[in-house]
């Protein structure tokens, strides 16, 4: 594989940029594998990728029905973070912040991580008690957020209106220094281009209509390009992981719905961190070419459609535009949607099954791109041990029969 | 938004609407003889098929009523509505040619439909 650096771009520059090859291959599936992964989005591709480099599992191929990407992690903010509440969480979502932190140079990929902080605003008292708690909490578990005031808000984030008058007044908020996002599409190209090198099969336009199970133990999957015999099936395909699992019978706690977001016209450098709120159900950042990226909440109702209400939108455009006078006067360029795979207890599921072989990591709902290299690591872990290690075991699905929820509503609500 | 007609009323933006989730689960009779994987089955477990499903609506903005419809979640499509305590009735759709494949209409997965 060549390396990409300054060097190889210049070299490149002055020959026609004619020397570059595909960053990774286009194989037919083969007959057999060590293990299959559904799903060629973030958190499939990263699992692939840990799953080789970590456990020597080369002989492997990730199954993906469309292109890479092009689901969630295709379609998301991309807002990194790991102020959560629970150890849990904090133990899973931190480790994927270490891990992004070199995951760039690991990758020899610029997945243009920019650590430029994230701030939760709070609007009432109660909100405000809620956030410092969630503070306290956090630097127990050793993570970096810190309560701003709002004239400390207003300083790091000078466009917010915190006028006392205001529809949404905001008391202060929870900031994480360490936060901020990055290029979805870098991320799987990069985890994509460094697991090909290591042997990984990357099958693209291949749909999984089947697992194959005899006596309860996983033997391979049929595709729309023919079946394949593997002892080890790894489904990672959020919001349509209710549909794999069904081929299994295994039942599952998650729903699927659409969530969308929207960017606005390039302007100029404006919102330097990410600013998000549960009240208003809204949240913004703004992006390298200078579109205003913002969200909201899911679409209430369950679909697989990939597109949501114009009313969820203007709900939460409405909050912003109280938030960020100026933001007014921009027209915005494009809406979209993604499935998410919502659990009642808004963490994930990683997770074996009553099925051998059969793994599960799921409903991350709409929150899990933070996850990403966390997620893979601990995942891949589980296949590859068939024993989940101590970041996983805690997300286990049997916490829906012993009743050991982690509660995340107040961390994953509306901010993703 | 969805347009969704409340059988009392008529139809109406879907923003007139509180959404219940899936329809036709009842409280379990024998609920103190339970053990934990059944009552993890009546709280937490839901089907989420892509495809027809019988879910629940209240008409938040108008009659406060709940009622049941049945959508195709693949396309969005309403197929019957009907009121609380009917029987779900037996309609039909036409159904994706995969398990997790995309519709002609209502997705913008345009990678799977060519594959199609
Ligand atoms: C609008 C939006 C905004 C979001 N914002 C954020 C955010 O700011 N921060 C954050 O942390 N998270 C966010 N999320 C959530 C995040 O995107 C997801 O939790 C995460 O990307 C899910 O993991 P993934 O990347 O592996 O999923 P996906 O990219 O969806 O991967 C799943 C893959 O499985 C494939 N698949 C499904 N069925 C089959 C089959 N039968 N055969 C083969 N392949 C199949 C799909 O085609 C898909 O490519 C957001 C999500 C959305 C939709
Ligand atoms: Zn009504």
């Amino acid at each position: 594989m060549p390396t990409y650096s300054f060097l190889s771009l210049l070299r490149e520059g002055f020959t026609g940029h004619k020397g570059w090859t595909p960053a990774w291959r286009f194989p037919d599936p083969k007959p057999a594998y060590d293990a299959v992964i559904i799903g060629g989005g973030g958190h499939g591709l990263a699992t692939a990728y840990y799953l080789a480099k970590l456990h020597g599992m080369r002989n492997i191929a990730v199954i993906e029905k469309g292109w890479i990407g092009g689901g969630n992690a295709g379609r998301n903010t991309t807002i990194i973070r790991s102020n959560y509440l629970e150890d849990a969480s904090a133990a899973i979502y931190e480790h994927a912040l270490k891990l992004w932190e070199g995951l760039g140079r690991e990758l020899n990929y610029n997945i243009m991580m920019s650590h430029r902080g994230v701030m939760n605003l709070a609007h009432d008292e109660g909100e405000a008690r809620v956030l410092k708690r969630r503070t306290e909490a956090n630097r127990l578990n050793g993570i970096d957020t810190e309560w701003l005031d709002a004239k400390q808000v207003k300083e790091f984030c000078p466009p917010i209106n915190i006028s006392a008058g205001s529809r949404f007044p905001v008391l202060g908020a929870t900031l994480q220094r360490r936060g901020g996002v990055n290029r979805h599409d870098a991320v799987v190209w990069g985890y994509a281009r460094a697991a090909d090198v290591m042997g990984v099969d990357i099958i693209q336009n291949c749909e999984v209509t089947g697992i194959k199970v005899e006596a309860g133990v996983v033997t391979g999957i049929s595709t729309s390009r023919g079946d394949i015999r593997t002892p080890k099936v790894a489904s990672v395909a959020a919001g349509h992981t209710s549909i794999i699992a069904n081929m299994v019978g295994v039942r599952l706690p998650i729903q699927s719905h659409p969530l969308q977001a929207w960017v606005s016209e390039p302007v100029k450098p404006l919102i330097p961190c990410v600013v998000m709120s549960n009240a208003v159900h809204a949240y913004v950042s703004q992006s390298d070419k200078g579109e205003l990226v913002m969200g909201a909440g899911i679409d209430p109702h369950n679909s697989y459609t990939q597109r949501g209400g114009l009313d969820t939108i203007e709900h939460s455009l409405a909050a912003l535009i109280e938030l960020f006078p100026m933001f007014s006067r921009l027209r915005l360029l494009r809406q979209w949607g993604g499935i998410v795979d919502t659990c009642p207890d808004a963490s994930p599921i990683i997770t074996k099954t009553k099925v051998k072989g059969f793994y599960i990591n799921a409903g991350w709902g709409t929150g899990g791109w933070k996850a990403t290299p966390g997620s893979g690591h601990a995942f891949a872990d589980l296949v590859a041990r068939d024993e989940p290690n101590a970041i996983a075991a805690p997300f286990s699905v049997e916490r829906f029969s012993s009743g050991a929820l982690v509660a995340e509503h107040g961390a994953a609500a509306v901010a993703h | 938004m969805l347009l969704i007609t409340c059988p009392h009323c008529g139809t109406r933006d879907q923003s007139e609407f509180t959404y219940g989730g899936e329809a036709h689960i009842s409280r379990p009779a024998n609920s103190e003889t339970m053990t934990d994987a059944q009552w993890a089955e009546f709280v937490f477990m839901r089907n989420n098929p892509k495809g027809v499903w019988a879910e629940r609506w209240m008409h938040a903005s108008g009659c406060r009523k709940w009622f049941n419809a049945v959508r195709d979640t693949s396309t969005d499509r309403f197929l019957a509505v009907y009121k609380i305590g009917e029987p779900r009735p037996n309609v039909t759709a036409a159904g994706l040619a995969t398990p997790s494949g995309e519709p002609v209409i209502g997705s913008g997965n345009d990678a799977a439909k060519v594959m199609r």
